[in-house]
């Protein structure tokens, strides 16, 4: 067992941390950019109104993510230097340019535009503003690109030589950019985002809806999520089996400690439930379908499914967690697809918002993307362990020779202001996704060319590009 | 001196730290000044002159950590650990100044909190950042691959000097951008601001020159020997020269010449620690070519960099472009 308290130990906690955290805010900014590029593009093809008000509604939303996702963010970039400093050396000449481009071609861009999408629209034109919304979202899903294609590298490297002096050399930047896994992660990490996006969208339409069945802004809202729910669940269901059966092929380990499988075997049980325990080397207290996991795996009732103990002690990945945090992301995702069948079905019948109980199923689902998309992080991050590149640099070869107090002080810091500064935001989210959409809040200005616009600022004046805040006070 | 991709490479690195520095130095400087600008509405448009350029400015800073990852990594892997403490209390302090952008915006009781919390993680950010670059420049211990010393290393009178350097020059870039960008009370203010600042920079950069040789031998070699003084000596008298501009456009009201003049300040102690540091990366040993990544990946991001870079300068300054002028009351974005 690891020591509690030893460097690795926490090193290992504080990035998990910091990444976890992190990962929420891009999750929600590339869905959500997406759609406010939708949103305005609609808008500006339709010329409804209802499109701006929820374009605008999400806007405010989308600023306040944005700016977490920026400064946690930024600590990622330094936490490898700080916490991984053998890993960055070892590693920098692959993933070092990977998240070079990344920042070259997607956080420029989105930072750059972000601006004029936020405060810009009396001081651009209606084209020029489209065109800045749609920079940011190209963005997101630009830094999703690089930034899956290093995490896919560290899983499944390619592509490489290893140097004298222990360093990974690049060979074939081809080979290590699409490296064998990245398809599948990044296919599935964007519509994961797309749908965790829907869902925190859908839930705020219904949560409206529950109140005034005829506010036209909660309507567009929950008819557009439940779309993309009715789409893209399953289509999620179909991109997440091909990224399994990727894993079998390439970490058959990591398979095996998410099925709680420690003996390798023909027509292997489907376990559904249980716990499995690393130092027995079983899965006690399991139910589980005959046959069923060579099946699944296999596509072949008598398939070979190979159990933890075919690798050594001390190359497994832990089980426990595995079983576990795989089988919450797949109970979502199975709930995400029945929402979306439901509100099909309402939607068919024409009862879709006169439904509240749809309505309440759907605010309860409203944060269950982001659950998910832990979940299944947890999956393929600890299901990597004991290596941070696989099969090739063990996590214990890889921290930096920082004293334990240090790690352990930073840690609590991080903890401390984050669970403070982040808990404030989603109070501040929260608050702005309580207020319903109305249509009677104030129109922008037209839009007037920039000269003009820098001429008369008095006529610019009033009313630039975001809507009032909305104070605490009653 | 010779010229290869290392060497290329340094000087790209150079120019994002450079442009980090004197980009987010005017916004950090802004969070500086913050409590002394008392009335709500000059808060307001303090911020508003800044709000719409700030994550671009950030984002230098992460090209500079990514980028250094990418084609030093030993130095990252060596300079991080070293710096650990300094680099994590500024990531915080960033975090606490970052939100706040957008937080002191959706509450009337807790302005006041996130307005501290605006100044007071500028203040600390600026600090640490002084801080860290005085831990690097007197000299890291390696051994081996990685960092020997201990973790309260980088803190020495030395390193304190430099933070409080880096923080008096921030808050003067602060000053003269809200120079440029504003007007009436809120302007006059910073003109008297202005001076002051300068003057305490000056004085801080001095016994930073002046201690910086004592350190270690090299460092009075690389601006002391024969022929190095003569490309050396030009930099303490242009400095001179710009502090005597700058006091004048100081006393003749002029908008946008103090802040252009304090960036000059900005550029030329910046040049002034590349001649202490050169080749050096990380001193008193790593050079950077000891550092450098291997050629492949040198090459590889190369070309990215040198056709995206000129692109993101034209973006970036088109977003400059669009929100030129002075910031007016109630352009404020969130009013």
């Amino acid at each position: 067992m690891p020591d509690l308290f030893d460097a690795l130990t926490l090193a290992r906690f504080q990035f998990a941390f910091v990444i976890a955290f992190h990962i929420v805010f891009p999750a929600f900014s590339i869905g959500l950019a997406s759609y406010l590029a939708v949103l305005e593009g609609l808008w500006l093809w339709t010329g409804r109104d209802v499109y701006q008000r929820v374009f605008r509604y999400w806007l405010k939303i989308f600023a306040l993510t944005f700016g977490m996702g920026v400064v946690s963010g930024v600590v990622m970039s330094y936490q490898i230097g700080t916490n991984w400093g053998p890993f960055a050396d070892r590693t920098g000449p692959i993933l070092g340019p990977l998240l070079g481009y990344e920042v070259l071609t997607a956080f420029f861009l989105e930072a750059g535009f972000l601006g004029v999408m936020l405060f810009g629209m009396n001081k651009v034109g209606r084209g020029l503003h489209f065109f800045a919304t749609l920079m940011v979202a190209v963005g997101t899903l630009i830094s999703a690109f690089w930034i899956l294609s290093a995490n896919s590298w560290m899983q499944t490297p390619a592509g490489h030589a290893v140097a004298p002096n222990g360093q990974f050399v690049p060979v074939d930047w081809w080979e290590i950019v699409f490296n064998p896994s990245f398809p599948y992660r990044l296919v599935h990490m964007v519509l994961a985002a797309y749908l965790t996006t829907a869902l925190v969208v859908g839930a705020v339409g219904a949560w409206h809806l529950l109140r005034d069945r005829d506010n036209a802004a909660a309507r567009v809202m929950f008819s557009m999520a439940m779309w993309m729910a009715t789409i893209v669940a399953p289509l999620q269901v179909v991109a997440g089996d091909l990224h399994g059966l990727n894993t079998l092929k390439h970490q058959p380990a990591k398979i095996a400690a998410m099925e709680g499988h420690f003996e390798t075997r023909r027509g292997a049980p489907l376990i559904l439930f249980g716990l499995p325990d690393m130092a027995a080397e079983t899965t006690r207290y399991a139910i589980e379908i005959p046959r069923l996991g060579s099946f699944v795996l296999t596509h072949d009732w008598d398939g070979e499914v190979k159990g933890l103990k075919e690798w050594p002690r001390e190359d497994r990945p832990n089980a426990l967690i595995l079983f576990w945090s795989f089988r919450i992301m797949v109970g979502i995702g199975a709930l995400m697809v029945a929402l979306g069948l439901w509100s099909l079905l309402w939607r068919w019948r024409g009862v879709m918002y006169a439904a509240p109980w749809l309505h309440r199923f759907a605010v309860v689902m409203g944060p269950a993307g982001f659950v998910a998309v832990i979940a299944g992080w947890i999956t393929t991050e600890v299901g990597r362990q004991p290596w941070t590149v696989y099969g090739l640099m063990r996590t214990s070869e890889s921290v930096s020779p920082i004293a334990a107090p240090a790690v352990a002080t930073s840690l609590a810091a991080f903890a401390i202001v984050y669970f403070a500064v982040f808990g404030a935001g989603v109070f501040y989210l929260l608050r702005l996704m309580g207020k319903a959409p109305t249509m009677d809040e104030p129109t922008p200005a037209p839009a007037v060319p920039a000269a003009d616009a820098a001429a008369a600022p008095a006529l610019a004046g009033g009313t630039a590009g975001r809507l009032a805040t909305e104070g605490d006070t009653p | 001196m010779t010229f290869d991709l290392a060497f290329i490479w340094a000087g790209l690195i150079a120019f994002a730290v450079l442009a980090y520095v004197i980009l987010d130095g005017f916004d950090l400087g802004v969070g500086i000044l913050f409590p002394a600008i008392k009335d709500p509405h000059e808060r307001d448009t303090a911020i508003d002159s800044i709000a719409p350029v700030w994550d671009g400015n950030e984002t230098w800073l992460v090209l500079g950590g990514g980028g250094l990852f990418a084609v030093f990594p030993l130095a990252y892997a060596i300079a991080l650990p070293a710096l650990y403490m300094p680099i994590t209390l500024m990531l915080l302090a960033l975090i606490f100044r970052g939100v706040a952008f957008e937080f002191r915006h959706r509450t009337v009781r807790g302005r006041r909190f996130w307005d501290t919390a605006f100044a007071g993680g500028s203040m600390v950010a600026a600090l640490c950042q002084g801080i860290a670059l005085g831990a690097l420049v007197q000299g890291v211990r390696i051994e081996g691959r990685a960092y020997a010393g201990g973790w309260w290393d980088w803190l020495t009178p030395f390193s304190v000097m430099t933070g409080l350097a880096v923080f008096a020059g921030y808050a003067l870039l602060g000053a003269t951008w809200l120079i440029y960008k504003t007007e009436g009370q809120l302007q006059a203010r910073c003109f008297r601001w202005a001076l002051p600042l300068g003057a305490a920079l000056l004085a801080f950069v001095g016994i930073v020159s002046l201690w910086t040789p004592l350190l270690n031998p090299t460092y009075a070699e690389r601006w002391f020997a024969w022929p190095a003084i003569l490309y050396a000596a030009p930099v303490p008298l242009l400095v001179a020269a710009v502090a005597l501009a700058f006091w004048h456009a100081i006393r003749r009201r002029h908008d946008l010449r103090p802040f252009l003049l304090s960036l000059a300040l900005f550029v030329l102690s910046y040049i002034g620690l590349a001649i202490s540091l050169y080749p050096h990366i990380i001193p008193p040993s790593l050079s950077i070519w000891d550092a450098a990544a291997p050629e492949a990946s040198l090459k590889f991001l190369l070309v990215g960099a040198a056709i995206l870079l000129p692109i993101i300068l034209v973006y970036t300054a088109y977003a400059y472009f669009v929100f030129r002028g002075k910031v007016t009351a109630g352009s404020g974005y969130h009013h």
